[in-house]
């Protein structure tokens, strides 16, 4: 049984240090919010320009000045502090964030992630995820392991525009756990979800990867 | 005397505004977006504008508005998944489009608000954003060159002003607004409160009044909310 988007995000949240500052994009990451184990302090940091976000408002709670990355309404906590979006970067892009975890379309073997655009197709832009692979002291990518069209997402090398390269050390999907060596390293299977097979994920995955999986 | 503080939106865009100008401005999303000053700047009719923004707004409210009169002839954004219309537009070769990374874009803000004419980042090393740009080593480690960015006007939001300008924003409705004021040529502040001088705390100024040519009390604004997300109170027993 290949993990569900909760399982994924309870499995990224494992990765988790007690103390860590931790920025997490949009989709999926978002749920590792919620599946931290009790006790531990970790503080999310918004993009746009917070540290340190709250749960959801309650309805009727909703203050316009208070969103996160992702537009959504947010909640101020105890230790919450604001600062402008050069404030934000520069905490960012100058090694300061403990962790980024984020989706993607593709990794590389290389660790090279695409994330940000398709050509001709879809019109977005890559917000600040270009910053975060290149700053945060870990990258943390956590997708499905294969296309809605089964196509493989784990590739030799991205053919989409890139985000960044060699900046992967963690892949998280719905079948596996990947491990890069170090970056631009070896690309190295860690765990299977339970149920899967090695076979299923050599044949899911087109990235040339080591098996390394604890007994 | 100085005197910065106008009356409305018309008045305070009256003689700053032209064809082919370039306009900064602040905001996130619909967050901390100069609400007036946008109308103004589409009741004012000016075109072929150069936009930097983070991004631009939805189809029908923020620069969303200045899109669909066809005001705008490029956007400068790291963002703009929001918006149907500027899809259209830019997939249909009406509409020119730079995409910076996020932290890019604040930074070179910041720059061209300091005087710095260009930096060195980490961030697009490898990707389309470098192609065509110099890139240095530096202890082992790549780098793109990416130069400062200035308007010839900047529009922020803020949450209160004095009339010297000196300003304080609130919570995450600062986001871009900071650097922009210091990049404009000419930045026009929207406040949702103007104070006397000696009101506001000298020691929690986050914009210094010399950054600020003028000053409006924003009015009627609509300050929408983008994506309501909300959890249940949880019953009390």
């Amino acid at each position: 049984m290949a993990w569900t988007r909760e399982q994924m995000a309870a499995r990224a949240a494992q990765q988790i240090r007690d103390g860590f500052y931790v920025n997490l994009g949009i989709g999926i990451p978002t749920l590792v919010a919620n599946a931290l184990p009790p006790g531990m302090t970790v503080s999310f940091q918004s993009e746009n320009g917070m540290l340190g976000i709250g749960p959801f408002p309650y309805e009727g709670e909703e203050d316009p000045d208070l969103i996160n990355a992702g537009k959504q309404t947010v909640t101020e906590v105890p230790d919450t502090s604001y600062f402008s979006s050069s404030d934000s970067f520069a905490m960012i892009r100058g090694g300061h964030m403990d962790l980024s975890i984020l989706g993607s379309m593709q990794v590389s073997e290389q660790g090279d992630i695409a994330n940000w655009m398709v050509p001709g197709k879809m019109v977005k832009g890559m917000g600040g995820a270009m910053d975060l692979v290149a700053g945060a002291k870990e990258v943390i990518v956590l997708m499905e392991h294969v296309e809605k069209s089964g196509a493989p997402k784990l590739v030799t090398r991205c053919t989409l525009p890139l985000t960044g390269t060699h900046v992967t050390d963690f892949v998280i999907t719905d079948l596996a756990v990947f491990e890069f060596t170090k970056r631009g390293g070896t690309l190295v299977l860690k765990e299977l979800a339970p149920g899967v097979s090695l076979d299923e994920v050599r044949a899911k995955t087109e990235a040339k990867f080591d098996v390394g999986l604890a007994n | 005397m100085r005197k910065k503080v106008y009356a409305d939106a018309a008045s305070a865009l009256d003689g700053v505004l032209a064809d082919g100008m370039t306009i900064m401005a602040g905001g996130f999303g619909l967050c901390g977006i100069p609400e007036n000053l946008i109308a103004g700047i589409r009741d004012a009719g000016v075109k072929n504008l150069t936009v930097v923004s983070n991004n631009c707004g939805v189809d029908d409210f923020g620069l969303g508005i200045l899109l669909a009169n066809g005001q705008i002839r490029k956007m400068i954004s790291s963002y703009v998944g929001e918006n149907k219309l500027f899809e259209k537009l830019y997939l249909g070769g009406e509409l020119e489009l730079e995409f910076n990374p996020q932290g890019t874009l604040a930074e070179r803000i910041r720059a061209g608000g300091a005087g710095i004419a260009g930096f060195y980042t980490k961030t697009g090393y490898g990707t389309v954003i470098a192609e065509g740009k110099p890139t240095r080593e530096f202890n082992g480690h790549h780098y793109v060159m990416e130069t400062g960015l200035t308007a010839d006007l900047s529009i922020i939001k803020a949450w209160k002003a004095d009339k010297e300008g000196n300003l304080i924003y609130r919570k995450t409705a600062r986001n871009f607004n900071p650097m922009m004021a210091t990049a404009g040529k000419i930045t026009i502040v929207e406040v949702e409160e103007l104070v006397e001088i000696g009101e506001l705390d000298p020691e929690n100024i986050h914009t210094p009044g010399i950054y600020i040519d003028r000053i409006i009390v924003e009015q009627g604004a609509e300050k929408r909310i983008e994506k309501v997300t909300t959890r249940k109170r949880e019953e009390v027993k």
